[in-house]
C-alpha cells in the first residue's frame, strides 16, 4: 500500500497530508503517535473516514494524497472527524456562479 | 516469455474471450422481445435490451448507432441478431450491415413483419439457433495478451477504493500495457480534481488539451444549470464510505488506470484501439452506462471495483469485480472475485496487481466470473444530456 499506516489505524498517504484515513471503527479518545508528537481522536470516527492530523483552519486547503481534496469551512482541530460538514469541494460549484448566488440571494 | 491466453479467433482478426451471438434491439420498443428471444434460446444468446432508439435528438441517435454497432462488433460476439419494431429512426438494415464489416453473421427481424410479438420470439428464436450453429465451430486458439483491451470501471466507491482496489487494477493495467494491450478507463465527472495528474501524462500536447476540455466540459454541465455536484458526486453512498468531495473521489479514482502515459481520450462508445497502452473514454460518471461504452469500444473484459458492494456484469463482456473492503468481501463474497482488502493488512500493490493480471488472462482463457455465473447482465446506453447538446454547440 502507499502511504504509512499508523498504529495500524490510520493511513497517511503522504508526509505532508494533514488527513489520514481511518482503518478501523476508532473511539473518541484514542492516542495516535505521530512522529513529534500524538493527537487524540476528539470523536468516534468510523472505517473509511478521516481524521485531521493537525490544526486546519476556515478557508485552509485539505491535502490528501499530497493533493486538495477540497477546502475547510470551519476551523479543525486535531483529533476532529474530517467529513462534508467541515470539509467542501472547490470543484463543479455551479451554486457559486454569479447567477446562481444572485439568484439565491432574491430567494 | 509471452504471455497467452485461449480466446476465439474471428474472420477479421479480433480475438474473443467468450463465443455470443447478441440480440440486439434498435430501440426500446423491440428491447422486452428481444430478451424473451435471448433468454428462450440459450446461455449462448446475449441481450442487450435498451431504452433509447425512439425519436432522438440527431446526436443522440448517433450515439446509440454507435454503441450498438459497438456492441454486435465487439470480439467476444461472433454473430448478431438486429431486432427492430419498424417504425425507428435507426435502420436496421444499414446498422446490421455496418457489424457485419467486421466479416460476422449477422440477420435481422423486424417485429411488424412478423406479424406480433409470438411469431417474433418464435422466429428470432430460429434465426439465433442457425446464427449460432455458425459459429459454434469455432474452437479456442492461443492468443496474445496484446490482443486484450481491459476496461476498467469503478461503482459504489469508498475510502478503500483508492487506497487498495484501483491501485491494485491499475497495477493489473500496468502490467497489461507492458505486455502490449490496451487498458481503458472512463468517467469523465471523476476525473474533476485530478485532470491536472492525468494531463501531465498525455502523450502530446493535443491529447492534453482535448483532456482537460473534456473535464471543463463536465464541470460546466453544473455550473450552467446552476447546481454544484455536491450530493451527487461523491455520491451519498460513496459519502458515507468516508469520501467527502470530487476531488478525493477523483483522486482515488484514476489510480484504476494504472500510471503509463495517456494516449488519447475517446468518445462514449468509440472504437478503442488494439495495442494501444492506455487510453480514456469520455464517458458519463453512470458505471452500466460507462461499462456498456467501453465494451461497445471492443473491451473484452471488465474489471470493475467497489468498495461498498456492486452486482452488475454485461451481457458480452466478463466484469471481474475488485473489492478493497474487508466487510464487503466477507458479506458480499458471492458477488466479488478478487480481494483487494490484503493491502490494507499490509499485501503489496505488486502482488495483489499479480492476481488481478492472473485473474484477467484467467477469465480471458474461459474462466467465469462470478457475475458470470449468476447472469448479472446489466445494459443501458448514455443519453446525451440537454445541458451537453448545449455545450457542444448542438
Amino acid at each position: 500500500m502507499k502511504g504509512r499506516v499508523l498504529q495500524e489505524s490510520a493511513l497517511k498517504m503522504t508526509p505532508d497530508d494533514n488527513v489520514a484515513t481511518v482503518l478501523d471503527d476508532i473511539g473518541e479518545g484514542f492516542e495516535l503517535d505521530l512522529d513529534d508528537r500524538s493527537i487524540q481522536f476528539v470523536e468516534d470516527i468510523s472505517f473509511g473516514h478521516k481524521v485531521a492530523l493537525r490544526a486546519i483552519d476556515q478557508g485552509e486547503m485539505i491535502y490528501k494524497y499530497d493533493e486538495i481534496i477540497g477546502q475547510a469551512t470551519q476551523a479543525i482541530a486535531p483529533g476532529e472527524w474530517v467529513h462534508t460538514h467541515n470539509c467542501e469541494s472547490t470543484r463543479g460549484r455551479g451554486d457559486l456562479t454569479p447567477e446562481a448566488v444572485d439568484e439565491g440571494d432574491q430567494k | 516469455m509471452a504471455i497467452t491466453f485461449n480466446g476465439y479467433r474471428r474472420k477479421n482478426g479480433d480475438i474473443g474471450v467468450r463465443n455470443y451471438v447478441a440480440v440486439i434491439p434498435i430501440s426500446v420498443a423491440a428491447s422486452s422481445i428481444t430478451s424473451k428471444i435471448a433468454q428462450q434460446a440459450g446461455p449462448w444468446a446475449r441481450a442487450t435490451p435498451h431504452q433509447m432508439g425512439t425519436s432522438q435528438p440527431s446526436q443522440s441517435r448517433e450515439q446509440t448507432v454507435r454503441v450498438l454497432t459497438g456492441i454486435g462488433r465487439n470480439p467476444n460476439v461472433g454473430a448478431a441478431l438486429v431486432i427492430e419494431l419498424g417504425t425507428e429512426d435507426i435502420d436496421a438494415d444499414a446498422l446490421a450491415d455496418d457489424i457485419a464489416t467486421a466479416k460476422k453473421p449477422v440477420d435481422t427481424v423486424t417485429i411488424r413483419e412478423e406479424g406480433g410479438a409470438l411469431e417474433t420470439v418464435e422466429t428470432g428464436i430460429k434465426t439465433a439457433e442457425s446464427l449460432n450453429e455458425s459459429i459454434s465451430n469455432c474452437r479456442r486458439e492461443r492468443a496474445d495478451i496484446s490482443e486484450l483491451i481491459f476496461g476498467v470501471e469503478c461503482g459504489g466507491s469508498d475510502a478503500t477504493s483508492g487506497i487498495a482496489a484501483n491501485p491494485a487494477v491499475g497495477n493489473g493495467c500496468d502490467r497489461l500495457v507492458s505486455g502490449g494491450g490496451t487498458a481503458c478507463f472512463s468517467e469523465t465527472p471523476e476525473f474533476i480534481g485530478a485532470e491536472h495528474i492525468l494531463a501531465n501524462r498525455t502523450v502530446n500536447d493535443d491529447v492534453r488539451e482535448k483532456l482537460l476540455d473534456r473535464v471543463d466540459t463536465r464541470e460546466q454541465m453544473a455550473e450552467i444549470m446552476g447546481v454544484d455536484l455536491r450530493g451527487a458526486q461523491p455520491t451519498p453512498g460513496n459519502q458515507e464510505g468516508g469520501l467527502t468531495t470530487i476531488e478525493e473521489k477523483s483522486l482515488g479514482a484514476i489510480s484504476k488506470g494504472g500510471t503509463t502515459p495517456v494516449q488519447d481520450i475517446i468518445d462514449y462508445g468509440e472504437q478503442l484501439p488494439r495495442g494501444g497502452g492506455l487510453v480514456l473514454m469520455d464517458t458519463p460518471g453512470y458505471d452500466v452506462e460507462s461499462v456498456v461504452g467501453k465494451v461497445a469500444g471492443g473491451a473484452q473484459v471488465i474489471a470493475f471495483t467497489t468498495g461498498r458492494g456492486s452486482t452488475t456484469g454485461n451481457p458480452i463482456a466478463p466484469v471481474i469485480k475488485v473489492t478493497g473492503n474487508p466487510k464487503t468481501w466477507s458479506s458480499m463474497s458471492n458477488n466479488m472475485d478478487i480481494n483487494a482488502s490484503t493491502v490494507i493488512q499490509g499485501d503489496s500493490l505488486e502482488s495483489v496487481g499479480e492476481r488481478v493480471f492472473q485473474t484477467l488472462v484467467d477469465v480471458a482463457d474461459g474462466e467465469r466470473t462470478e457475475a458470470e455465473r449468476r447472469r448479472l447482465e446489466e445494459f443501458a446506453i448514455n443519453e446525451i444530456q440537454p445541458v451537453e447538446h448545449k455545450l457542444r454547440g448542438a
